[in-house]
């Protein structure tokens, strides 16, 4: 299945897999927090400082063209890769968080009334709630959440049940940070739908593991940050359906967002995007942005999901044969995530000795402490895959687990 | 034992470990399992030590012209970092807590192999007892 897919090859494109950490080699597994950067992604940043920095959209030098071109060139590619109608749905902002805190604060704050219900699911990023605690408090709005059984998947009978009269918005993740459960969006979206309700997804994590086509999913709303799609921090997307982006105030205020401006005849607003892109923004974090796009369409996301799975499944079996280790999130449904506990060594102690193995995973509570709650963890340790990962890492994974061990006595 | 004395001492241990992280990394833990436990009422929020993943409480008694250090913590290599903190600050005057600084960190080679977030955690724990040493210091004069 995945003979096309050459994995060292692909190690290759990726400069800081070579380097060492504590005197080995680098074992990068804390992708779900954030992935490490192709060379011509690096590259591309590097070039437009080098070669073409300049303001977009206002000047009309030839510098101001090639940047406007690059940072317009990559809302173009960013379309095609979510298979959005239409670029102008495509709005940039700084991650998936201000993505949510953007519709929250436009559409949220013009549509949700005193009771209101916004449902989100239990096992959300904190990033997919706390935008929405902040409305309801503000409009006296309720939040409804979602439960999950003990293998971390959504009640869908629950929540069709918590659908109703007054629910007026649902925010669900595609895929958890936390425990790598893929949630059936498609169908939350078409259950909301059919009472007219509309829904963001928050794609932050599944975006660099499987195909997203969003007319596909019918989603009303979907956010993702680059740095997870192997771009540059700072830059995220906002996909909004047309309707809705245009029916939407803007945000914040200021240049580019604006068609004409009068202190006596008031201010006209820009046509979406601009004018939900307020300032002068990251451009070459759309650049780079549009270049990790290009890295990924060439390899192809349904190789990489196939490849990624093949971990996922070897991953999840070598772990279970270490003695102690709990996997937290055991969803049928899931991808390249591993949280787990170890007897009572604390994940905090896992982390930092497999770091002295060159081990890199991330420990705590994922920016997602209800998810946690409900498992009845109080932290875990959290190893997650992305394109590059190998068997061999996996395997010095399940070594470094051991050396912890014993290291215990 | 001078206080000088004991911080030698704490060195001349870990040098018998050499490159050997993982035996190092045992002997930590294990000091932290000998630490003498907690009283439970002092794991509150007024003796946690910010700055450290893992939970990290300092409890601090005057008694006479001495500072005593009690300290927890629910990681294990945290606690046995706090344990030597413990065995080189508790029971000392102020005066000898202010003057001495941890230089232990630097020659046992720990700044080198321990990640920063579990040294801050440890110079975290250490501020806390220097700050307490600072103000028995003040009160005194």
């Amino acid at each position: 299945m995945t003979d096309a897919y050459d994995v060292q090859a692909i190690r290759a494109d990726f400069p800081i897999l070579s380097r060492e950490v504590n005197d080995k080699p680098l074992v990068y597994l804390d992708n779900a927090a954030t992935t490490q950067k192709p060379q011509t992604v690096i590259d591309a940043v590097t070039e437009y400082y080098r070669d073409y920095n300049a303001n977009i959209h206002r000047s009309t030098h030839l510098l101001s063209e090639l940047a406007t071109r690059g940072y317009e060139g990559a809302r173009v590619k960013i379309k095609n890769f979510l298979n959005a109608a239409d670029a102008h749905e495509i709005i940039y902002t700084r991650n998936a968080t201000e993505s949510i805190n953007l519709v929250a604060q436009t559409w949220g704050r013009q549509n949700i009334k005193e009771g209101d219900e916004i449902i989100v699911s239990e096992m959300e990023h904190h990033c997919n709630i706390i935008p929405w605690q902040m409305l309801c408090a503000e409009k006296g709005a309720r939040l409804r959440v979602i439960p999950i059984n003990d293998a971390g998947e959504l009640l869908m009978d629950e929540y069709a049940a918590l659908l109703s009269d007054r629910t007026k918005f649902v925010g669900i993740c595609h895929m958890s940070n936390a425990l790598g459960t893929v949630n059936p969006v498609k169908d939350v979206i078409a259950l909301a739908h059919a009472r007219g309700i509309p829904v963001l997804v928050d794609a932050a994590q599944s975006i660099y593991h499987m195909p997203i086509d969003v007319q596909e999913l019918d989603a009303d709303f979907l956010v993702f940050s680059g740095h997870k799609l192997y771009g540059p921090t700072g830059i995220g997307v906002l996909y909004g359906k047309r309707s809705f982006l245009e029916a939407m105030p803007p945000w914040q205020g200021g240049g580019d967002m604006i068609e004409t401006v009068s202190f006596t005849e008031g201010t006209t607003y820009n046509e979406i995007p601009y004018k939900f892109e307020a300032g002068t923004p990251h451009i070459e974090g759309a650049i780079g942005l549009g270049v990790a796009i290009d890295y990924l369409t060439n390899l192809g996301m349904d190789k990489i999901a196939a490849y990624e799975h093949e971990m996922t499944a070897y991953g999840t079996e070598a772990l279970s044969a270490v003695p102690g280790l709990r996997m937290v999130g055991m969803a049928r449904n899931k991808a390249s995530v591993f949280s787990f506990t170890m007897g009572d060594i604390h994940p905090y102690d896992i982390g930092s000795l497999l770091d002295e193995q060159g081990i890199a995973i991330r420990t705590g509570q994922h920016c997602a402490h209800p998810v946690l709650q409900r498992l009845g963890v109080s932290a875990t340790a959290r190893a997650s895959l992305a394109l590059y990962n190998t068997r061999e890492e996996i395997d010095t994974l399940v070594m470094g687990l051991a050396r912890v061990r014993k290291m215990f006595g | 034992m001078t206080i000088d004395e004991a911080q030698d001492e704490i060195v001349e241990e870990f040098e018998l470990f050499g490159d050997d992280g993982d035996m190092r990394n045992s002997y930590i833990i294990d000091l932290g399992r000998k630490l003498p436990p907690m009283p439970p009422a002092f794991h509150t929020e007024e003796y946690i030590v910010k700055g450290c993943q893992a939970q990290v409480w300092v409890h601090t008694d005057k008694q006479g012209n001495r500072l005593h250090f009690d300290a927890d913590s629910n990681a294990a290599i945290p606690k046995g970092l706090i344990a030597l903190a413990v065995r080189l600050y508790s029971g000392r005057t102020p005066e000898e807590i202010a003057k001495t600084p941890p230089d232990f960190i630097e020659r046992i080679g720990m700044s080198k192999h321990i990640s920063s977030s579990r040294s801050n955690g440890l110079l975290s724990v250490i501020g806390r007892m220097k700050q307490e040493a600072a103000s028995a210091l003040k009160e005194e004069s």
